[in-house]
């Protein structure tokens, strides 16, 4: 059901990014929309095929995906652990009280750690890389397309969807599962501060407690669908870039639309994932 | 559309026919006829937005036409698919008119780009063409420098080099000398002519630089209104009764 009130929102996103120009006025706003939408849609997943098949040929960057990679994850990482950080300190502060009220004290570890690992930390991390990394490439595909940098790169026949697009989206999907398991990290550690100023308690107690009952099928699926949300930040972002049009100010709508879209699917594919890991692995 | 059986004969180095191109409801090429013969320098003028940089990108494929052939040494490449049209455009520079140089690599690294992936030099050598090919624009002493760092016209210089890198023998050109001064833009002249004397190259130059194409050019092609007005020597366009001939070579002189 959620995914139908998201409908809208995505509708009203992809108008907002202005990725394409509204249809004749004489058609009701609706009906542009909806056009519009399947349009992009449409432009979207040829883009998205083009860019899968080039992943998988002889001739793959691998120079250009290692610089990426460390552009893409590595550069990350300080901001995923301290989002990571500040979700671990908030759930210990926010869950101590309630917890407290219904005498499930100590019962917080767990509730730390299984919130951290199976939904907080994948989410935040899609979220917070998506705002930095999403407006970086739709900014830097962009600048290139304006300045004629990916038309020099065809005219010298290289794949552009190669060089750029492949690259970029094969160090997003790589990078994020590594970026949520750092954020997990210092999430849990980070809640353990808290809660241990609150009241003492040993890291190891902590640890122990919070992962009683913690299997792999808890931690290595909401970490392993970070991937489908690297696959959308960088195949949303390069799409954006790589598709700019009017100059400078066409960069800045790239770089906005690239952010917000793949948010707002990163959101949208959260609730289809979460549905398919209770379904396969509860 | 013309097929292979009916091919230019071997000195023909572009021919190009019937070629219509429009954006939206906006006709840009009205049925365009265009050859270059090999060796030859050819100059597309006219007005800026009257289509030259289309019909360059037209001749490379980066814009498909809506109708008409395009004939690369005698090879059809409207409709090629992308692998054949890579092959084609590996024996074709080009000269953006703003250059396009990477912005995040450095000159010689710009250089060194299709060398490197379309040659199978070992790295010191790609290295040495890259500085041969610096050197031999003027441009030697900057190869470690990033675009940003340099003037428009060391970039157009930085970017012919890129552009020769393959040893194409056909180079376009889009504005090489739009927006510098008179004495770096005779430089730049004087680098096609150059170029032209030592490696025979084809060149097809889209410039609104009356004096360039002057100096450059064997043939002058016309465009106004997605039509060839005149295609022949300058002379050629002198006796032309035309009045946007009359009017551009009196604005340009």
């Amino acid at each position: 059901m959620s995914i139908l009130f998201a409908i809208p929102i995505v509708l009203a996103a992809v108008a907002i990014a202005g990725t394409q120009p509204f249809p004749a006025a004489s058609r009701p706003a609706w009906i542009a929309l909806a056009v519009d939408f399947l349009r992009w849609l449409g432009d979207l997943g040829m883009f998205a095929g083009r860019v899968m098949r080039s992943m998988f040929t002889r001739s793959f960057e691998g120079a250009e995906f290692l610089r990426q990679l460390d552009s893409i994850g590595s550069k990350s990482l300080p901001l995923a652990a301290l989002a990571g950080a500040a979700t671990g300190v908030v759930l210990s502060m926010q869950t101590r009280d309630s917890l407290t009220r219904f005498g499930a004290k100590s019962m917080l570890p767990a509730v730390i750690v299984f919130s951290l690992i199976k939904e907080t930390g994948p989410i935040i991390t899609g979220l917070v890389v998506s705002g930095r990394v999403g407006a970086g490439i739709g900014a830097e595909l962009g600048s290139m397309k304006v300045t004629e940098q990916i038309d020099a790169m065809e005219a010298s026949a290289v794949d552009p969807y190669q060089y750029l697009a492949a690259t970029r989206v094969l160090a997003c999907i790589v990078a994020l599962p590594l970026l949520t398991l750092a954020a997990d990290f210092s999430g849990i550690l980070m809640g353990w501060v808290a809660d241990t100023l609150a009241e003492p308690v040993s890291l190891r107690l902590f640890v122990n407690k919070g992962m009683t009952g913690a299997t792999f099928n808890d931690l290595l699926p909401p970490t392993l669908k970070t991937a489908v949300f690297g696959w959308i930040i960088g195949m949303v972002s390069c799409f954006q870039g790589m598709n700019t049009r009017g100059g400078t100010a066409g960069v800045g709508r790239s770089a906005t639309s690239a952010v917000l879209l793949s948010s707002l699917f990163i959101i949208l594919a959260d609730v289809l994932l979460v549905r398919l890991i209770i379904v396969f692995f509860s | 559309m013309t097929t292979s059986s009916n091919a230019p004969a071997i000195e023909t180095s572009v021919a190009a026919t019937g070629l219509r191109k429009s954006f939206g409801g906006l006709k840009v090429l009205n049925g365009i006829d265009l050859t270059v013969e090999t060796g030859e320098t050819i100059s597309v003028l006219g007005r800026s937005g009257t289509g030259k940089s289309v019909l360059l990108k037209l001749l490379i494929g980066l814009e498909k036409p809506d109708a008409g052939s395009i004939q690369i040494d005698g090879q059809e490449i409207a409709g090629l698919p992308m692998q054949q049209l890579n092959e084609v455009r590996k024996g074709i520079g080009f000269l953006f008119q703003q250059a396009a140089l990477y912005d995040s690599l450095t000159l010689i690294q710009n250089v060194e780009f299709p060398l490197s992936r379309h040659t199978t030099l070992p790295p010191g050598e790609r290295k040495a063409r890259a500085e041969e090919l610096l050197k031999r624009v003027g441009m030697s002493s900057d190869a470690e420098k990033l675009p940003a760092e340099i003037s428009g016209g060391m970039k157009k210089r930085a970017g012919l080099a890129r552009a020769l890198a393959l040893d194409p023998k056909l180079v376009m050109f889009d504005e090489p000398t739009a927006g510098l001064d008179p004495v770096t833009a005779a430089e730049i002249a004087q680098l096609i002519l150059d170029l032209k004397k030592a490696h025979q190259i084809t060149s097809l130059v889209v410039t609104h630089d009356l004096r360039t194409a002057r100096t450059i050019s064997d043939r002058f092609i016309m465009l106004h209104d997605g039509n060839i007005l005149v295609d022949g020597t300058f002379e050629d366009l002198e006796r032309s009764k035309h009045p946007f001939i009359i009017e551009f070579l009196k604005d340009a002189s």
